[in-house]
């Protein structure tokens, strides 16, 4: 069995802690992993992204090949939508409804949505707005996580869930306590 | 562990004792890691839950540029212990002469030159090949698969570099260097060598000394091959006996094949140099046609030309199986491979297109960058001067280069801002303005600063200083607080020398002081300064902890 996910999103948002939780996660459960990152340049407010995969047998390309992801987890929507080459017919995308403008020319909101829903399977929620809404605003991240765990068919939402524990942990009880409720959260709201 | 991480902790298990770099994108972790494994007086330090012992005495400080870290590891290796050179492909060029010589001095302690190439250019300004100046140098190269390869021949590399008493490259690239897996370690790191200066008089490079070391460099050509023969890193794996196509799979290049899950082929992993000829011999022999997948340039795609001879079919960059530039992929060697067992022309590789309603998303400067107010000011200025030109050079201020700012000529190679500035003025142009930041001004702009002072040239040189590498990540830059006595040093006249804070209240100084120096003939040096964003941010944050 394996998962490959892509992790999206403009620099300073966020995807990297996602990626580091469900490393963790899979570590834990004795999976194998392969995590590509973007360092250096493409950081500075540029759209970055990670292709996260998981398997429990050995993983060659650091790479996912085009159409083959199963999940696109993205912070920004039109950051979700720049890989759906690479997301397998089956795939689902998990995304962030509020867009990042840091540029002149980002696409008409209306169009970009109508391009968004027409893939094959899309979660989008204001998690900012829900991040504010349980007092967790640095959180938005960890919400997106719990809205796509129940799309994560190699992990099971208690295994994520753990993990979130053990990396906030050295930041003690109270962020903890916010990330648990944030990755609850997002995970309740995913399944509506 | 990142794969940076991986080769770090290779090094150190390997016993080593030193690294020496200068810090460029996707190799700055490496010297990083080290840093924080083994600094700050820590007695021992915790990786994959196994307790090792740190040793604070391994040097690990950053060096002004690459050339230096080149030349004091090789100061190491002639004590005896074990030293590791860390750079980005580009890197290799400034460390080039001492690089290629230390392969005619030979080498005492281990010492493993690491360079990280950056196919597709994410964040450089080409994509050389850094397997060409191992050649070039006639050392042996290790080019990891994965991250545990990269773990484990770290070790292999030391051990071989002392037994040939030659300094060995590992090469990596972009996606192994900047990509995690899980790697197994050694649960005990080695001692490090004793102290052992060497005496020869082979570290006199003389030309009666140096032609009988460059005998016996090739010499060692034969040992080398030998290594790469026995390595097994250099493998056959076979899906089929009596395959009509042969794969050579070179580094990274072997996942995507293994990644294609290609049935009918037979396999020769490479990633131990120089290429083991009698191997590729054989293996051509079982086969029909051999494709040559290899991240970077054709290096061994050129090589297995010459080993095989004009009438053998040879697929791979050069002929168009794969595409000619930027990182391969699991995609594009994938449609590689069924073209080469179908004999077909490969379909069209897919391309970087955007989907529908979406454009791209540019890296800028931070808001709140003293990069911007610089080039705030710089581009009223040269809005006033219409024959202005612009040097740019390597660093965050290169993104100076787009909008909004559009506000640099040039970019070619760290230093070149200053050295073209003068060149250009020398032919005749003016205003000739240089922008450099102030770790790039000690790694390469120094030198060529003083040929301007000697020329008295006609340039104005900003140094814009925000006392940091920060286009790596924000490491310490070599010359902090010290550029006004380095420039007068340097032979700047006092009067033509500022110092500026760049913030949009200081506007009209800062232009004020453009004007009078670019109006005065000779070399005038502006010096905004203000702490980078980022670095200010990250020490605020740890000064609450």
């Amino acid at each position: 069995m394996k998962t490959d996910i892509i992790l999206a999103g403009v620099g300073g948002q966020g995807i990297l802690s996602i990626a580091t939780i469900i490393g963790e996660a899979a570590t834990k459960a004795g999976l194998n992993l392969k995590q590509a990152e973007v360092h250096g340049m493409s950081q500075r407010g540029g759209d970055v992204q990670s292709n996260l995969r998981l398997s429990n047998e050995t993983i060659y390309s650091d790479l996912i090949p085009r159409g083959k992801a199963d999940l696109i987890i993205a912070m920004e929507p039109m950051e979700a939508l720049r890989y759906v080459q690479y997301l397998s017919p089956n795939g689902v995308i998990v995304t962030s409804s509020k867009p990042f403008v840091n540029i002149p020319n980002y696409p008409d909101e209306t169009e970009l949505f109508k391009e968004l829903d027409s893939q094959n399977k899309v979660v989008r929620l204001d998690i900012e707005e829900m991040a504010k809404e349980i007092k967790a605003p640095k959180s938005a991240n960890v919400i997106l996580l719990g809205m796509a765990a129940p799309f994560l068919d190699i992990l099971s939402a208690e295994e994520l869930r753990s993990a979130v524990g053990r990396v906030f942990s050295s930041k003690g009880e109270a962020i903890v306590e916010a990330n648990y409720k944030a990755f609850d959260f997002g995970y309740e709201n995913a399944n509506k | 562990m990142l794969g940076d991480e991986a080769i770090a902790l290779g090094a150190l298990h390997a016993g080593l004792s030193g690294v020496y770099a200068y810090p460029g994108t996707p190799s700055t972790e490496i010297t990083e890691f080290i840093q924080n494994a083994t600094g700050y007086g820590k007695e021992t330090y915790i990786i994959g839950g196994h307790e090792l012992k740190a040793n604070g005495k391994i040097h690990s400080r950053w060096c002004s540029n690459e050339k230096t870290a080149m030349e004091a590891a090789l100061g190491m290796s002639y004590a005896g212990k074990r030293a590791l050179v860390c750079m980005k492909h580009v890197g290799m060029n400034v460390c080039a002469d001492a690089f290629v010589n230390s392969a005619i001095t030979g080498v005492n302690g281990g010492l493993v030159v690491l360079a990280a190439d950056d196919p597709s250019m994410h964040s450089s300004q080409n994509e050389q090949d850094s397997r060409f100046y191992a050649k070039f140098a006639m050392i042996p190269i290790f080019e990891p698969s994965n991250q545990q390869e990269a773990y484990n021949m770290m070790e292999d590399a030391f051990n071989l570099s002392e037994s040939l008493k030659l300094p060995v490259l590992m090469r990596v690239v972009t996606r192994l260097a900047h990509s995690r897996a899980n790697v197994e370690i050694k649960e005990k790191a080695n001692d490090e060598n004793k102290l052992n200066p060497d005496n020869g008089r082979h570290w006199v490079l003389l030309p009666a000394i140096a032609r009988k070391n460059y005998l016996s460099l090739i010499e060692k050509q034969k040992d080398m091959i030998n290594a790469s023969l026995s390595s097994k890193y250099n493998k056959l794996e076979t899906t089929k006996q009596n395959a009509k196509l042969g794969i050579i799979a070179c580094g990274i290049g072997y996942n995507y094949v293994m990644e294609s899950n290609a049935e009918d082929v037979e396999i020769l992993k490479i990633s131990q140099y120089p290429l083991p000829e009698q191997k590729i011999k054989d293996f051509a022999a079982k086969c029909e046609k051999i494709l040559v997948v290899e991240d970077g340039q054709p290096v061994v795609e050129e090589a297995v030309h010459g080993i095989l001879g004009a009438e053998y079919s040879i697929l791979g960059r050069l002929n168009g199986n794969l595409p000619r530039t930027g990182e391969l992929n699991p995609d594009s060697v994938a449609i590689a491979i069924n073209a080469a067992i179908t004999g077909e022309e490969p379909k069209e590789y897919p391309t970087a297109t955007s989907p529908i309603n979406v454009v791209g998303r540019p890296p800028a400067l931070c808001q709140g960058c003293g990069h911007r107010d610089v080039y705030t000011a710089l581009k009223e200025i040269v809005e006033e001067y219409k024959d202005a030109r612009v040097f740019g050079d390597i660093g965050c201020y290169t993104l100076g280069a787009l909008p909004p700012f559009q506000a640099i000529n040039s970019c070619v190679d760290m230093g070149a801002s200053i050295t073209m500035a003068k060149g250009a003025a020398d032919a005749g142009v003016w205003p000739a303005i240089s922008v450099i930041g102030d770790s790039t001004f000690t790694h390469s702009g120094m030198t060529g600063l003083l040929d301007a002072v000697n020329d008295k040239s006609n340039i104005t040189v900003i140094i814009s200083d925000n006392l940091t590498t920060a286009m790596t990540g924000g490491q310490d830059s070599q010359g902090t607080y010290r550029f006004e006595q380095i420039c007068l040093g340097l032979g700047v006249e006092p009067e033509h020398l500022h110092v500026v804070v760049p913030l949009p209240k200081n506007m009209d100084e800062i232009k004020q002081i453009l004007r009078d120096e670019i109006n005065y003939k000779g070399v005038s040096v502006i010096i905004p300064r203000r702490e980078c964003i980022q670095t200010h941010a990250r020490k605020l944050r740890q000064a609450k902890k």
